[in-house]
């Protein structure tokens, strides 16, 4: 058994209607340590309403080498992209 | 400045990559001469890493270290709202620490490592905080001066190339400038106060603008590393450059509270526009970096005692946590999927 | 505040105002400023000698929690005083007879054991107090404990948390919590011992009784000791009286080297 404190990745909610956004990471016990330190450590000057950790090592990463094949067959799909339509200007609510 | 002792014999870094394929790393400069950020996993020149470690985690245990010299004060701030600030200041320092050991982690290192790199000695750590606080007007010295320098230097490193450095700098800077408007405040009411609070800050200016001055590093002229790191986006002023701006910004705040400067060269040059210093002492720079400064031996002393003194802590929470997942894992029987947990 | 009103002998009402009943309010309020400033003071000792980092800022954070409760605090009891003194006149320049807090709060740090034990006995009394305080016929304290109540539900939080991970932990910290533990507890008898203080002050509507409290505090210790596999030590009903202001050697230290600057320079602004 390991004396190291597992890795955690932090990810703070700092308004009500906004996402959890990743904010860096910090070494723990356990989860609720891990709350507890994330608090401490992200929330001082009162930029948290909601806390989530992960351990670093559940985290499933998409492949930098594989970037290409998961990212690029993205880009001519511009149909995908609202602005590719051209809609008349008289035409309201589109 | 957290990178004085990256040109030592004995630093690695190569200027060029050797031995790695000229085209990845032809294309990895490509990505940053136009400003692209380089993410954790994303291919690195073994050099490009090996100097952002060195480079992360010095700054970081220069944070660490230097919660010490003004830590030394909390226990006797002279007031009651000084001491709240003081504290938070240094609370900052700590997390500021955290979030550079964190950026560091991603280049594959682990902060154990990096903590007993700081606690043996092998790493190094930012020269000034090897300086002793002698009185209270060193708080405010600190604040004003050592905090200053450290803005002057982290501002452009906001814009480096690697992604998480870049970020954790960011979150710094935004922290960082309450640091250095308390000190200037503290030493602001010294200097308007008693003939012995003048002098009480008088005294720290005169201690601390030389190391000030020597945090920027010797002059890069004597760098051959600095090209390397200009080039790949990690340092992106000279330290020169960054020493001429700090004088120039700090010599006329010191002419405001009435304090002298310790220097009797101090001139302003009205051909450059530039206030020129005399000379730095260098030998007494090498001397703080080599370990034989004022404090060096009582700051690793502190913290090595309070890492040993923790080891208990430390192994009962793993300890504690392990057995707590023993018995999450008995409770459930197998085959059944586990709940989504909220942490109690 | 308990749900049978107290029906003193003399109603409330026409001590206020009585210099008797001032003394007591402001000595009150003294009490609690005084716990919360002294136990601001021994954890500040802790920055830089931390387990850990992250501990460090944890530390760092319950004293500021507990150094603003005791800013708000003592600028209440000064006015309550009313001889012009404020919040740093009574930190820095009154004698160690004169500070009102718990013996518990001025024991030494020790390991980071002792420590949390400290903690844990006057972080889970506060939540008990600052819980009934928040409904004080005494607006002012009323607003004040409701705020450091926020603070106080995560102290608890924090040292229980920590508590339990040493007491079920390794044999080795175990050992050293149970042994903190047992130096400690001595000192928990005083805060549920009632004096005149108390007695107007819940005659007055405006502190909760301790003996109700003390019935939770106890309550919530057997659970966390349990849990932490801890023993809880005898009773041992030492009559401390930090409360008021016969206090242990300690606080002569910890007072000398927090007011030495304000006493060396008199009349200096800092």
């Amino acid at each position: 058994m390991s004396n190291d404190w597992p890795l955690f990745e932090v990810f703070i909610r700092s308004r009500a209607g906004l996402e959890h956004k990743h904010v860096g990471s910090l070494h723990a016990a356990d989860a609720r340590m891990a709350i507890e330190h994330a608090r401490d450590v992200y929330t001082r000057r009162q930029e948290g309403v909601s806390i989530w950790v992960m351990r670093s090592a559940d985290i499933i990463a998409s492949d930098p080498q594989e970037a290409e094949a998961l990212f690029e067959p993205a880009r001519d799909k511009v149909y995908r992209h609202p602005t590719f339509y051209a809609i008349p200007e008289e035409v309201k609510n589109l | 400045m957290y990178t004085q002792a990256l040109d030592n014999p004995g630093s690695e870094a190569q200027p060029a990559d050797s031995g790695e394929s000229g085209g990845r790393a032809a294309r990895f400069q490509a990505r940053i001469d136009v400003d692209e950020k380089i993410e954790p996993k994303d291919w690195m020149p073994e050099a490009y890493r090996q100097t952002l470690i060195r480079q992360i985690s010095q700054h970081a245990h220069s944070e660490v270290v230097g919660m010490l010299p003004e830590g030394n004060w909390i226990t006797r701030a002279p007031s009651l709202k000084r001491k709240a600030v003081l504290i938070a200041k240094v609370q900052d320092e700590g997390g500021h620490g955290m979030y550079l050991y964190s950026a560091a982690e991603t280049l594959g290192i682990s902060r154990a490592e990096m903590f007993e790199q700081l606690l043996s000695g092998a790493a190094k750590y930012s020269s000034i905080f090897n300086y002793p606080t002698l009185s209270w007007a060193d708080i405010g010295a600190i604040g004003w001066l050592v905090d200053g320098a450290a803005i002057m230097n982290q501002i452009p490193i906001c814009r480096c190339s690697y992604g998480p450095y870049a970020r954790a700098m960011v979150r710094i800077c935004k922290e960082e400038s309450f640091h250095q408007r308390q000190g200037f405040e503290i030493m602001l009411t010294l200097a308007h106060g008693t003939p012995a609070q003048r002098a009480m800050a008088q005294d720290a200016l005169n201690r601390w603008w030389w190391p000030s001055l020597m945090m920027f590093g010797p002059s890069d002229a004597e760098s051959k590393h600095t090209a390397q790191s200009m080039r790949w986006k990690i340092k992106r002023f000279t330290n020169d450059e960054l020493r001429q701006k700090f004088i120039d910004i700090t010599v006329p705040q010191a002419q405001f509270l009435g304090l002298t400067l310790p220097d009797e060269a101090l001139r302003w040059d009205e051909a450059t526009q530039h206030f020129q210093i005399g000379p730095i002492d260098w030998s007494e720079f090498q001397a703080v970096l080599k370990g034989n400064g004022p404090c060096n031996r009582e700051r690793l002393e502190a913290r090595r005692a309070a890492h040993d003194a923790g080891r208990w802590v430390r192994e009962a929470a793993a300890a504690h946590a392990h057995k707590e997942r023993m018995r999450a894992s008995a409770a459930v029987p197998p085959g059944s999927a586990p709940e989504p947990r909220v942490a109690p | 505040m308990s749900a049978t009103p107290a029906t003193p002998a003399t109603p409330a009402a026409s001590l206020q105002g009585t210099t008797l009943q001032i003394d007591a309010h402001c000595r009150y309020v003294l009490r609690l400023a005084d716990t919360s400033l002294v136990l601001a003071q021994r954890l500040g000792e802790w920055v830089g000698h931390a387990p850990e980092l992250e501990e460090e800022l944890a530390l760092a954070n319950l004293a500021l929690d507990l150094i603003g409760q005791a800013r708000l605090l003592l600028t209440y009891a000064g006015e309550l005083e009313g001889r012009g003194r404020d919040e740093d006149a009574l930190a820095f320049l009154r004698e160690p007879t004169e500070f009102l807090n718990l013996t518990l709060a001025e024991q030494p740090n020790g390991d980071f054991g002792q420590t949390i034990v400290r903690q844990w006995l006057i972080d889970t009394w506060q939540l008990c107090l600052y819980e009934r305080l928040a409904a004080s016929s005494d607006t002012r304290l009323a607003a004040i404990a409701a705020k450091a109540l926020k603070e106080t539900r995560y102290h608890q939080r924090f040292s229980s948390g920590w508590l339990v991970r040493l007491g079920d932990g390794t044999a080795e910290s175990r050992q050293r919590v149970q042994r903190a533990l047992d130096e400690l507890w001595r000192f928990s008898a005083e805060l549920f011992a009632v004096d005149q203080v108390d007695e107007r002050m819940h005659a007055a509507g405006i502190a909760p009784s301790l003996t109700e409290l003390a019935a939770e505090w106890s309550a919530r210790i057997d659970a966390d000791l349990s849990a932490a596999t801890l023993r809880r030590p005898a009773a041992l009903p030492y009559p401390w009286q930090g409360k008021r202001g016969v206090h242990t050697e300690h606080l002569g230290y910890l007072l000398a080297e927090m007011q030495y600057l304000p006493r060396s320079y008199p009349g200096a602004r800092w």
